[in-house]
Protein backbone atom coordinates (compact mmCIF):
# COMPACT_ATOMS: atom_id res chain seq x y z
CA UNK A 1 0.00 0.00 0.00
CA UNK A 2 2.63 2.46 1.06
CA UNK A 3 5.12 1.48 -1.61
CA UNK A 4 6.81 4.65 -2.83
CA UNK A 5 6.15 5.36 -6.49
CA UNK A 6 9.13 6.43 -8.52
CA UNK A 7 9.47 8.11 -11.91
CA UNK A 8 10.85 5.66 -14.43
CA UNK A 9 11.87 5.97 -18.06
CA UNK A 10 10.37 3.32 -20.37
CA UNK A 11 12.09 3.02 -23.75
CA UNK A 12 9.79 2.51 -26.78
CA UNK A 13 10.65 0.48 -29.84
CA UNK A 14 9.17 2.74 -32.57
CA UNK A 15 12.23 4.87 -33.20
CA UNK A 16 14.57 1.91 -33.25
CA UNK A 17 13.18 0.29 -36.39
CA UNK A 18 14.53 2.43 -39.22
CA UNK A 19 12.02 1.97 -42.04
CA UNK A 20 8.88 4.01 -42.36
CA UNK A 21 6.12 2.98 -44.72
CA UNK A 22 5.28 6.65 -45.47
CA UNK A 23 7.06 8.65 -48.17
CA UNK A 24 9.13 11.33 -46.44
CA UNK A 25 9.94 13.32 -49.50
CA UNK A 26 8.60 13.13 -53.05
CA UNK A 27 10.06 14.92 -56.04
CA UNK A 28 7.53 17.13 -57.84
CA UNK A 29 6.59 16.11 -61.38
CA UNK A 30 7.60 18.16 -64.44
CA UNK A 31 4.16 19.68 -64.87
CA UNK A 32 4.00 20.78 -61.25
CA UNK A 33 7.50 22.25 -61.43
CA UNK A 34 6.78 24.25 -64.59
CA UNK A 35 3.46 25.55 -63.31
CA UNK A 36 5.05 26.75 -60.06
CA UNK A 37 7.44 28.93 -62.10
CA UNK A 38 6.02 32.48 -61.94
CA UNK A 39 7.94 33.75 -64.97
CA UNK A 40 6.63 30.92 -67.09
CA UNK A 41 3.02 31.49 -66.04
CA UNK A 42 3.33 35.20 -66.80
CA UNK A 43 4.95 34.50 -70.18
CA UNK A 44 2.05 32.25 -71.11
CA UNK A 45 -0.37 35.04 -70.16
CA UNK A 46 1.49 37.59 -72.29
CA UNK A 47 1.52 35.20 -75.26
CA UNK A 48 -2.26 34.74 -74.97
CA UNK A 49 -2.79 38.51 -74.81
CA UNK A 50 -0.49 39.02 -77.81
CA UNK A 51 -2.45 36.46 -79.82
CA UNK A 52 -5.74 38.17 -78.88
CA UNK A 53 -4.33 41.54 -80.02
CA UNK A 54 -3.18 40.14 -83.34
CA UNK A 55 -6.49 38.37 -84.04
CA UNK A 56 -8.66 41.33 -83.05
CA UNK A 57 -6.61 43.84 -85.07
CA UNK A 58 -6.79 41.61 -88.16
CA UNK A 59 -10.50 41.28 -87.71
CA UNK A 60 -10.84 45.09 -87.34
CA UNK A 61 -8.57 45.70 -90.32
CA UNK A 62 -8.04 49.41 -89.63
CA UNK A 63 -4.31 50.22 -89.24
CA UNK A 64 -5.09 53.91 -88.64
CA UNK A 65 -6.74 53.28 -85.30
CA UNK A 66 -5.51 49.87 -84.18
CA UNK A 67 -2.55 48.27 -85.98
CA UNK A 68 -1.79 44.57 -85.68
CA UNK A 69 0.90 43.30 -83.34
CA UNK A 70 3.01 42.21 -86.29
CA UNK A 71 2.86 45.70 -87.82
CA UNK A 72 3.76 47.23 -84.46
CA UNK A 73 6.70 44.85 -84.01
CA UNK A 74 7.87 45.50 -87.56
CA UNK A 75 7.74 49.25 -86.93
CA UNK A 76 9.55 48.76 -83.63
CA UNK A 77 12.34 46.82 -85.34
CA UNK A 78 12.57 49.37 -88.17
CA UNK A 79 12.87 52.25 -85.76
CA UNK A 80 15.42 50.45 -83.65
CA UNK A 81 17.46 49.55 -86.74
CA UNK A 82 17.42 53.11 -88.04
CA UNK A 83 18.62 54.24 -84.63
CA UNK A 84 15.83 56.75 -84.08
CA UNK A 85 14.06 54.90 -81.29
CA UNK A 86 17.31 54.06 -79.51
CA UNK A 87 18.32 57.69 -79.75
CA UNK A 88 14.99 58.90 -78.37
CA UNK A 89 14.99 56.38 -75.55
CA UNK A 90 18.55 57.35 -74.68
CA UNK A 91 17.59 61.04 -74.56
CA UNK A 92 14.68 60.21 -72.22
CA UNK A 93 16.77 57.97 -69.96
CA UNK A 94 19.58 60.51 -69.66
CA UNK A 95 17.31 63.26 -68.41
CA UNK A 96 15.41 60.75 -66.29
CA UNK A 97 18.52 59.53 -64.50
CA UNK A 98 19.68 63.11 -63.93
CA UNK A 99 16.37 64.13 -62.38
CA UNK A 100 16.01 60.91 -60.43
CA UNK A 101 19.47 61.02 -58.90
CA UNK A 102 19.09 64.70 -58.03
CA UNK A 103 15.67 64.04 -56.49
CA UNK A 104 16.89 61.10 -54.42
CA UNK A 105 19.96 63.00 -53.22
CA UNK A 106 17.79 65.94 -52.22
CA UNK A 107 15.33 63.62 -50.47
CA UNK A 108 18.14 62.08 -48.41
CA UNK A 109 19.57 65.45 -47.46
CA UNK A 110 16.17 66.76 -46.39
CA UNK A 111 15.35 63.62 -44.41
CA UNK A 112 18.70 63.41 -42.63
CA UNK A 113 18.42 67.07 -41.65
CA UNK A 114 14.82 66.54 -40.59
CA UNK A 115 15.29 63.56 -38.26
CA UNK A 116 17.73 65.38 -36.00
CA UNK A 117 15.30 68.06 -34.81
CA UNK A 118 11.64 68.09 -34.01
CA UNK A 119 11.02 71.22 -36.06
CA UNK A 120 12.81 69.59 -39.01
CA UNK A 121 10.50 66.59 -38.71
CA UNK A 122 7.47 68.89 -38.63
CA UNK A 123 8.77 70.73 -41.71
CA UNK A 124 9.30 67.51 -43.64
CA UNK A 125 5.91 66.11 -42.68
CA UNK A 126 4.12 69.31 -43.69
CA UNK A 127 5.98 69.60 -46.99
CA UNK A 128 5.40 65.97 -47.97
CA UNK A 129 1.74 66.21 -46.96
CA UNK A 130 1.37 69.27 -49.21
CA UNK A 131 3.41 68.30 -52.25
CA UNK A 132 2.98 64.53 -52.39
CA UNK A 133 -0.62 64.70 -53.69
CA UNK A 134 0.31 67.37 -56.28
CA UNK A 135 1.03 65.66 -59.62
CA UNK A 136 4.44 66.79 -60.80
CA UNK A 137 3.16 67.35 -64.33
CA UNK A 138 0.90 70.13 -62.99
CA UNK A 139 4.05 72.15 -62.30
CA UNK A 140 5.28 71.92 -65.89
CA UNK A 141 3.57 75.10 -67.19
CA UNK A 142 5.14 77.03 -64.32
CA UNK A 143 8.52 75.39 -64.89
CA UNK A 144 8.38 76.41 -68.55
CA UNK A 145 7.89 80.05 -67.54
CA UNK A 146 10.67 79.91 -64.95
CA UNK A 147 13.27 77.86 -66.82
CA UNK A 148 12.11 77.96 -70.45
CA UNK A 149 11.89 75.07 -72.88
CA UNK A 150 14.66 72.68 -72.00
CA UNK A 151 16.13 70.05 -69.78
CA UNK A 152 16.10 72.24 -66.69
CA UNK A 153 12.30 72.37 -66.77
CA UNK A 154 12.16 68.60 -67.19
CA UNK A 155 14.63 68.05 -64.37
CA UNK A 156 12.56 70.37 -62.17
CA UNK A 157 9.35 68.37 -62.56
CA UNK A 158 11.27 65.10 -62.26
CA UNK A 159 12.87 66.18 -58.99
CA UNK A 160 9.46 67.17 -57.73
CA UNK A 161 8.00 63.80 -58.69
CA UNK A 162 10.77 61.87 -56.88
CA UNK A 163 11.67 64.05 -53.90
CA UNK A 164 8.54 63.86 -51.77
CA UNK A 165 7.73 60.20 -52.11
CA UNK A 166 11.32 59.14 -51.44
CA UNK A 167 11.59 61.54 -48.49
CA UNK A 168 8.29 60.30 -47.08
CA UNK A 169 9.30 56.64 -47.24
CA UNK A 170 12.83 57.24 -45.98
CA UNK A 171 11.51 59.24 -43.06
CA UNK A 172 8.93 56.58 -42.20
CA UNK A 173 11.70 53.97 -42.44
CA UNK A 174 13.99 55.90 -40.08
CA UNK A 175 11.18 56.28 -37.57
CA UNK A 176 10.44 52.55 -37.59
CA UNK A 177 14.01 51.47 -36.75
CA UNK A 178 13.75 49.51 -33.51
CA UNK A 179 14.88 50.99 -30.22
CA UNK A 180 17.25 48.05 -29.71
CA UNK A 181 19.10 48.66 -32.99
CA UNK A 182 19.40 52.36 -32.16
CA UNK A 183 20.92 51.50 -28.79
CA UNK A 184 23.30 49.02 -30.43
CA UNK A 185 24.46 51.74 -32.83
CA UNK A 186 25.10 54.20 -30.03
CA UNK A 187 26.83 51.47 -28.02
CA UNK A 188 29.39 51.33 -30.85
CA UNK A 189 29.96 55.03 -30.31
CA UNK A 190 28.43 55.93 -33.68
CA UNK A 191 26.85 59.36 -33.97
CA UNK A 192 25.86 61.93 -36.56
CA UNK A 193 26.33 60.94 -40.18
CA UNK A 194 28.16 57.71 -39.31
CA UNK A 195 25.15 56.63 -37.25
CA UNK A 196 22.80 57.46 -40.15
CA UNK A 197 24.98 55.70 -42.72
CA UNK A 198 25.83 52.55 -40.75
CA UNK A 199 22.64 52.01 -38.76
CA UNK A 200 19.62 54.02 -39.86
CA UNK A 201 19.90 53.65 -43.64
CA UNK A 202 20.46 49.88 -43.74
CA UNK A 203 17.88 49.29 -41.00
CA UNK A 204 15.32 51.38 -42.89
CA UNK A 205 16.29 49.94 -46.25
CA UNK A 206 13.02 48.09 -46.93
CA UNK A 207 11.03 51.34 -46.83
CA UNK A 208 13.74 53.27 -48.62
CA UNK A 209 13.63 50.73 -51.43
CA UNK A 210 9.86 51.03 -51.65
CA UNK A 211 10.25 54.81 -51.91
CA UNK A 212 12.87 54.45 -54.64
CA UNK A 213 10.58 52.14 -56.62
CA UNK A 214 7.53 54.39 -56.38
CA UNK A 215 9.73 57.42 -57.12
CA UNK A 216 11.06 55.72 -60.24
CA UNK A 217 7.55 54.93 -61.51
CA UNK A 218 6.39 58.50 -60.84
CA UNK A 219 9.44 59.95 -62.59
CA UNK A 220 9.10 57.75 -65.68
CA UNK A 221 5.40 58.63 -66.16
CA UNK A 222 6.02 62.30 -65.51
CA UNK A 223 8.83 62.43 -68.03
CA UNK A 224 6.88 60.80 -70.85
CA UNK A 225 3.90 63.07 -70.15
CA UNK A 226 6.11 66.16 -70.09
CA UNK A 227 7.72 65.22 -73.39
CA UNK A 228 4.30 64.75 -74.93
CA UNK A 229 3.43 68.31 -73.93
CA UNK A 230 6.45 70.22 -75.08
CA UNK A 231 8.38 67.68 -77.06
CA UNK A 232 11.80 68.69 -78.26
CA UNK A 233 14.42 70.58 -76.41
CA UNK A 234 17.67 71.61 -78.04
CA UNK A 235 16.78 69.59 -81.13
CA UNK A 236 16.66 66.23 -79.34
CA UNK A 237 13.35 64.68 -78.39
CA UNK A 238 12.67 61.76 -76.09
CA UNK A 239 10.28 58.82 -76.27
CA UNK A 240 7.25 61.00 -75.55
CA UNK A 241 8.21 63.21 -78.45
CA UNK A 242 8.63 60.14 -80.66
CA UNK A 243 5.03 59.12 -79.90
CA UNK A 244 3.71 62.65 -80.46
CA UNK A 245 5.65 63.11 -83.70
CA UNK A 246 4.42 59.85 -85.25
CA UNK A 247 0.83 60.55 -84.28
CA UNK A 248 1.12 63.81 -86.23
CA UNK A 249 2.17 61.95 -89.37
CA UNK A 250 -0.45 59.25 -88.65
CA UNK A 251 2.19 56.50 -88.41
CA UNK A 252 0.07 54.61 -85.86
CA UNK A 253 2.21 51.41 -85.75
CA UNK A 254 5.13 53.66 -84.74
CA UNK A 255 2.95 55.24 -82.02
CA UNK A 256 2.26 51.76 -80.70
CA UNK A 257 5.95 50.90 -81.01
CA UNK A 258 6.73 53.99 -78.92
CA UNK A 259 4.20 52.99 -76.25
CA UNK A 260 5.60 49.46 -76.25
CA UNK A 261 9.10 50.84 -75.68
CA UNK A 262 7.86 52.86 -72.70
CA UNK A 263 6.35 49.70 -71.22
CA UNK A 264 9.42 47.57 -71.94
CA UNK A 265 11.85 50.03 -70.38
CA UNK A 266 9.57 50.34 -67.36
CA UNK A 267 9.40 46.57 -66.99
CA UNK A 268 13.15 46.10 -67.38
CA UNK A 269 13.96 48.64 -64.68
CA UNK A 270 11.35 47.21 -62.32
CA UNK A 271 12.11 43.54 -62.91
CA UNK A 272 15.83 43.59 -63.52
CA UNK A 273 17.29 46.51 -61.60
CA UNK A 274 14.95 46.78 -58.62
CA UNK A 275 14.30 43.05 -58.36
CA UNK A 276 18.04 42.36 -58.29
CA UNK A 277 18.59 45.08 -55.71
CA UNK A 278 15.79 43.59 -53.61
CA UNK A 279 17.18 40.07 -53.84
CA UNK A 280 20.68 41.18 -52.93
CA UNK A 281 19.55 43.25 -49.96
CA UNK A 282 16.27 42.98 -48.07
CA UNK A 283 15.50 39.41 -49.15
CA UNK A 284 18.95 38.14 -48.35
CA UNK A 285 18.81 39.90 -44.98
CA UNK A 286 15.40 38.40 -44.22
CA UNK A 287 13.92 41.87 -43.75
CA UNK A 288 11.08 41.28 -46.20
CA UNK A 289 8.94 38.22 -46.94
CA UNK B 1 41.82 48.85 -4.46
CA UNK B 2 39.31 50.95 -6.32
CA UNK B 3 36.30 49.28 -7.89
CA UNK B 4 35.98 48.83 -11.64
CA UNK B 5 32.43 50.17 -11.63
CA UNK B 6 31.32 52.51 -8.91
CA UNK B 7 27.63 53.42 -8.71
CA UNK B 8 27.12 56.10 -6.09
CA UNK B 9 23.69 57.01 -4.70
CA UNK B 10 22.12 57.01 -8.14
CA UNK B 11 18.58 58.26 -8.62
CA UNK B 12 17.05 57.70 -12.03
CA UNK B 13 13.86 59.22 -13.39
CA UNK B 14 12.32 58.91 -16.81
CA UNK B 15 9.34 60.50 -18.49
CA UNK B 16 6.44 58.64 -19.99
CA UNK B 17 3.78 60.36 -22.07
CA UNK B 18 1.89 61.43 -18.96
CA UNK B 19 4.17 61.33 -15.93
CA UNK B 20 7.65 61.39 -14.47
CA UNK B 21 8.60 58.05 -12.98
CA UNK B 22 11.26 57.44 -10.38
CA UNK B 23 12.93 54.18 -11.35
CA UNK B 24 15.63 53.98 -8.70
CA UNK B 25 16.45 56.03 -5.64
CA UNK B 26 19.85 56.33 -4.04
CA UNK B 27 21.23 53.05 -5.34
CA UNK B 28 24.89 52.37 -4.64
CA UNK B 29 27.07 49.40 -5.44
CA UNK B 30 30.58 48.54 -6.54
CA UNK B 31 31.63 45.97 -9.09
CA UNK B 32 35.19 44.63 -9.02
CA UNK B 33 37.29 43.17 -11.78
CA UNK B 34 36.03 39.70 -12.86
CA UNK B 35 32.84 39.96 -10.82
CA UNK B 36 29.68 38.33 -12.08
CA UNK B 37 27.43 40.93 -10.55
CA UNK B 38 23.69 40.32 -10.77
CA UNK B 39 20.95 42.92 -10.33
CA UNK B 40 17.90 40.99 -9.16
CA UNK B 41 14.43 42.17 -8.38
CA UNK B 42 10.78 41.99 -9.37
CA UNK B 43 9.51 44.09 -12.27
CA UNK B 44 9.39 47.77 -11.42
CA UNK B 45 12.57 47.76 -9.35
CA UNK B 46 14.42 49.73 -12.01
CA UNK B 47 17.09 47.11 -12.66
CA UNK B 48 16.97 47.50 -16.46
CA UNK B 49 16.90 51.28 -16.15
CA UNK B 50 19.93 51.06 -13.90
CA UNK B 51 21.76 48.96 -16.48
CA UNK B 52 20.86 51.46 -19.22
CA UNK B 53 22.26 54.24 -17.05
CA UNK B 54 25.53 52.33 -16.68
CA UNK B 55 25.39 51.90 -20.47
CA UNK B 56 25.19 55.69 -20.72
CA UNK B 57 21.74 55.90 -22.29
CA UNK B 58 20.30 57.71 -19.30
CA UNK B 59 21.74 60.45 -17.07
CA UNK B 60 21.28 60.05 -13.31
CA UNK B 61 19.24 62.80 -11.66
CA UNK B 62 21.42 62.48 -8.62
CA UNK B 63 24.53 60.49 -7.85
CA UNK B 64 27.29 59.37 -10.14
CA UNK B 65 28.32 56.34 -12.16
CA UNK B 66 32.05 55.92 -12.62
CA UNK B 67 33.85 53.27 -14.59
CA UNK B 68 37.60 53.03 -14.10
CA UNK B 69 37.48 56.46 -12.43
CA UNK B 70 35.80 58.06 -15.45
CA UNK B 71 32.26 59.39 -15.09
CA UNK B 72 29.81 57.77 -17.52
CA UNK B 73 28.23 60.42 -19.73
CA UNK B 74 27.25 58.68 -22.94
CA UNK B 75 27.14 55.20 -24.50
CA UNK B 76 30.48 53.80 -25.47
CA UNK B 77 32.21 50.62 -26.56
CA UNK B 78 34.00 50.24 -23.22
CA UNK B 79 30.64 48.98 -21.91
CA UNK B 80 29.20 46.51 -24.42
CA UNK B 81 25.50 45.72 -24.08
CA UNK B 82 23.79 42.38 -24.67
CA UNK B 83 20.04 42.91 -24.94
CA UNK B 84 17.10 40.61 -24.43
CA UNK B 85 15.65 41.22 -27.89
CA UNK B 86 16.65 38.95 -30.76
CA UNK B 87 16.74 41.91 -33.17
CA UNK B 88 19.89 43.30 -31.57
CA UNK B 89 22.03 41.89 -34.39
CA UNK B 90 22.29 43.97 -37.54
CA UNK B 91 20.19 41.93 -39.99
CA UNK B 92 22.13 43.18 -43.02
CA UNK B 93 25.37 41.69 -41.74
CA UNK B 94 26.44 38.07 -41.42
CA UNK B 95 27.45 36.62 -38.05
CA UNK B 96 31.11 37.33 -38.78
CA UNK B 97 30.39 40.87 -40.00
CA UNK B 98 28.23 41.55 -36.96
CA UNK B 99 31.10 40.66 -34.63
CA UNK B 100 33.71 42.40 -36.80
CA UNK B 101 31.80 45.65 -37.33
CA UNK B 102 32.23 47.25 -33.88
CA UNK B 103 35.89 46.17 -33.85
CA UNK B 104 36.39 48.11 -37.08
CA UNK B 105 34.30 51.14 -36.13
CA UNK B 106 34.87 51.56 -32.42
CA UNK B 107 38.28 49.92 -31.95
CA UNK B 108 39.59 51.02 -35.37
CA UNK B 109 41.30 47.67 -35.91
CA UNK B 110 42.58 46.60 -39.28
CA UNK B 111 40.18 44.30 -41.12
CA UNK B 112 42.49 41.30 -40.82
CA UNK B 113 43.05 41.75 -37.15
CA UNK B 114 39.33 42.31 -36.51
CA UNK B 115 38.30 39.22 -38.47
CA UNK B 116 40.84 37.09 -36.69
CA UNK B 117 39.60 38.18 -33.30
CA UNK B 118 35.95 37.87 -34.35
CA UNK B 119 36.52 34.32 -35.56
CA UNK B 120 38.18 33.27 -32.32
CA UNK B 121 35.16 34.51 -30.31
CA UNK B 122 32.68 32.95 -32.75
CA UNK B 123 34.56 29.69 -32.16
CA UNK B 124 34.21 30.20 -28.41
CA UNK B 125 30.41 30.38 -28.68
CA UNK B 126 30.48 27.34 -31.01
CA UNK B 127 29.08 29.06 -34.11
CA UNK B 128 32.09 28.47 -36.35
CA UNK B 129 30.07 26.93 -39.16
CA UNK B 130 27.52 29.76 -39.08
CA UNK B 131 30.05 32.58 -39.47
CA UNK B 132 28.72 33.46 -42.91
CA UNK B 133 25.01 33.07 -42.12
CA UNK B 134 22.63 35.99 -41.82
CA UNK B 135 20.93 36.46 -38.43
CA UNK B 136 17.42 35.67 -39.71
CA UNK B 137 18.51 32.11 -40.43
CA UNK B 138 19.59 31.50 -36.82
CA UNK B 139 17.56 30.34 -33.81
CA UNK B 140 16.98 32.64 -30.84
CA UNK B 141 19.67 30.97 -28.76
CA UNK B 142 22.19 31.25 -31.57
CA UNK B 143 21.41 34.95 -32.01
CA UNK B 144 22.05 35.55 -28.32
CA UNK B 145 25.34 33.65 -28.60
CA UNK B 146 26.36 35.94 -31.47
CA UNK B 147 25.47 38.97 -29.36
CA UNK B 148 27.59 37.60 -26.51
CA UNK B 149 30.48 36.89 -28.89
CA UNK B 150 30.15 40.42 -30.26
CA UNK B 151 30.27 41.89 -26.76
CA UNK B 152 33.18 39.74 -25.63
CA UNK B 153 35.22 40.27 -28.80
CA UNK B 154 35.33 43.97 -28.00
CA UNK B 155 37.01 43.01 -24.72
CA UNK B 156 35.18 45.81 -22.92
CA UNK B 157 35.80 46.96 -19.36
CA UNK B 158 32.46 45.44 -18.48
CA UNK B 159 29.80 43.43 -20.27
CA UNK B 160 26.26 44.62 -19.57
CA UNK B 161 23.61 41.95 -20.01
CA UNK B 162 19.94 42.90 -19.87
CA UNK B 163 17.99 39.65 -19.30
CA UNK B 164 19.75 38.11 -22.30
CA UNK B 165 18.16 34.67 -21.86
CA UNK B 166 14.65 35.74 -20.84
CA UNK B 167 13.15 35.25 -24.30
CA UNK B 168 14.58 31.74 -24.71
CA UNK B 169 12.86 28.44 -23.98
CA UNK B 170 13.74 26.81 -20.66
CA UNK B 171 16.07 24.12 -22.06
CA UNK B 172 18.04 26.58 -24.18
CA UNK B 173 18.21 29.01 -21.27
CA UNK B 174 19.83 26.39 -19.03
CA UNK B 175 22.42 25.57 -21.68
CA UNK B 176 23.19 29.24 -22.33
CA UNK B 177 23.74 29.85 -18.61
CA UNK B 178 26.24 27.00 -18.48
CA UNK B 179 27.95 28.27 -21.60
CA UNK B 180 28.24 31.78 -20.19
CA UNK B 181 29.86 30.38 -17.03
CA UNK B 182 32.23 28.32 -19.17
CA UNK B 183 33.19 31.45 -21.12
CA UNK B 184 33.76 33.26 -17.86
CA UNK B 185 36.04 30.46 -16.66
CA UNK B 186 38.08 30.95 -19.85
CA UNK B 187 38.47 34.72 -19.88
CA UNK B 188 37.30 36.04 -16.49
CA UNK B 189 35.53 39.03 -17.98
CA UNK B 190 33.51 41.37 -15.74
CA UNK B 191 29.78 41.18 -16.24
CA UNK B 192 26.80 43.10 -14.89
CA UNK B 193 23.78 40.90 -15.36
CA UNK B 194 20.12 41.85 -14.97
CA UNK B 195 17.49 39.20 -14.31
CA UNK B 196 14.18 38.70 -12.55
CA UNK B 197 14.77 34.98 -12.05
CA UNK B 198 16.19 34.10 -8.64
CA UNK B 199 17.44 30.72 -9.90
CA UNK B 200 19.25 32.39 -12.79
CA UNK B 201 20.83 34.94 -10.46
CA UNK B 202 22.19 32.16 -8.24
CA UNK B 203 23.51 30.18 -11.21
CA UNK B 204 25.16 33.14 -12.92
CA UNK B 205 26.36 35.43 -10.17
CA UNK B 206 29.06 35.53 -7.56
CA UNK B 207 27.40 38.61 -6.06
CA UNK B 208 23.72 39.48 -6.18
CA UNK B 209 22.18 42.87 -5.46
CA UNK B 210 18.54 42.59 -4.37
CA UNK B 211 16.37 45.53 -5.32
CA UNK B 212 12.90 46.33 -4.02
CA UNK B 213 10.34 47.95 -6.32
CA UNK B 214 8.55 51.33 -6.54
CA UNK B 215 10.98 52.99 -6.44
CA UNK B 216 14.00 50.72 -6.83
CA UNK B 217 16.09 50.66 -3.66
CA UNK B 218 18.84 48.30 -2.56
CA UNK B 219 17.44 45.74 -0.17
CA UNK B 220 20.39 43.45 0.37
CA UNK B 221 23.52 42.13 -1.20
CA UNK B 222 24.32 38.44 -1.42
CA UNK B 223 28.03 37.71 -1.53
CA UNK B 224 30.00 34.53 -2.21
CA UNK B 225 27.09 33.06 -4.14
CA UNK B 226 29.59 30.58 -5.64
CA UNK B 227 29.64 28.66 -2.33
CA UNK B 228 25.96 27.82 -2.65
CA UNK B 229 26.62 25.87 -5.81
CA UNK B 230 29.05 23.51 -4.10
CA UNK B 231 26.91 22.21 -1.25
CA UNK B 232 24.00 19.91 -1.99
CA UNK B 233 20.66 21.70 -1.56
CA UNK B 234 22.32 25.01 -0.63
CA UNK B 235 21.24 26.81 -3.74
CA UNK B 236 17.62 25.75 -3.23
CA UNK B 237 17.81 27.07 0.33
CA UNK B 238 19.36 30.34 -0.83
CA UNK B 239 16.71 30.64 -3.50
CA UNK B 240 13.96 30.29 -0.89
CA UNK B 241 15.62 32.83 1.39
CA UNK B 242 15.93 35.37 -1.41
CA UNK B 243 12.35 34.75 -2.45
CA UNK B 244 11.09 35.35 1.08
CA UNK B 245 13.16 38.51 1.33
CA UNK B 246 11.90 39.93 -1.95
CA UNK B 247 8.26 39.14 -1.39
CA UNK B 248 7.91 39.52 2.39
CA UNK B 249 5.98 42.76 2.04
CA UNK B 250 3.23 41.10 0.11
CA UNK B 251 1.39 39.93 3.18
CA UNK B 252 2.51 36.37 3.87
CA UNK B 253 4.61 36.99 6.94
CA UNK B 254 4.68 34.27 9.58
Amino acid sequence: MNAIKQATIQMRAETVAGDTDQVLERKLGWGELLWSNTTLRKTVLILILAAAWELYARHLDNPLTFPTLSDTLASLLDNIRSGILVDRAWTSLKILVTGYVAGVALAFTVTVLAINTRIGTDFLETMTAMFNPLPAIALLPLALIWFGLGNISLAFVLIHSVLWVVALNTHAGFLSVSQTLRMVGRNYGLSGLRYVAFILIPAAFPSILTGLKIGWAFAWRTLIAAELIFGVSSGKGGLGWFIFENRNVLDIPAVFAGLLSVIIIGLVVENVIFRTLERRTVRRWGMQG
Amino acid sequence: MTALLDVQAVTLRYKTATSLITATEGVSFKVNQSDRFVLLGPSGCGKSTLLKAVGGYLRPEAGEIRIKERTVRKPGADRMMVFQEFDQLLPWKTVLENVTFPLLKARRMSRREAEQRARSYIDKVRLTEFANSYPHTLSGGMKQRVAIARGMAMEPDILLMDEPFAALDALTRRRMQDELLQLWEDTRFTVLFVTHSIAEAIRIGNRILLLSPHPGRVKAEVVDVDCAAVEEGASARLERQIHDLLFEEEGHRE
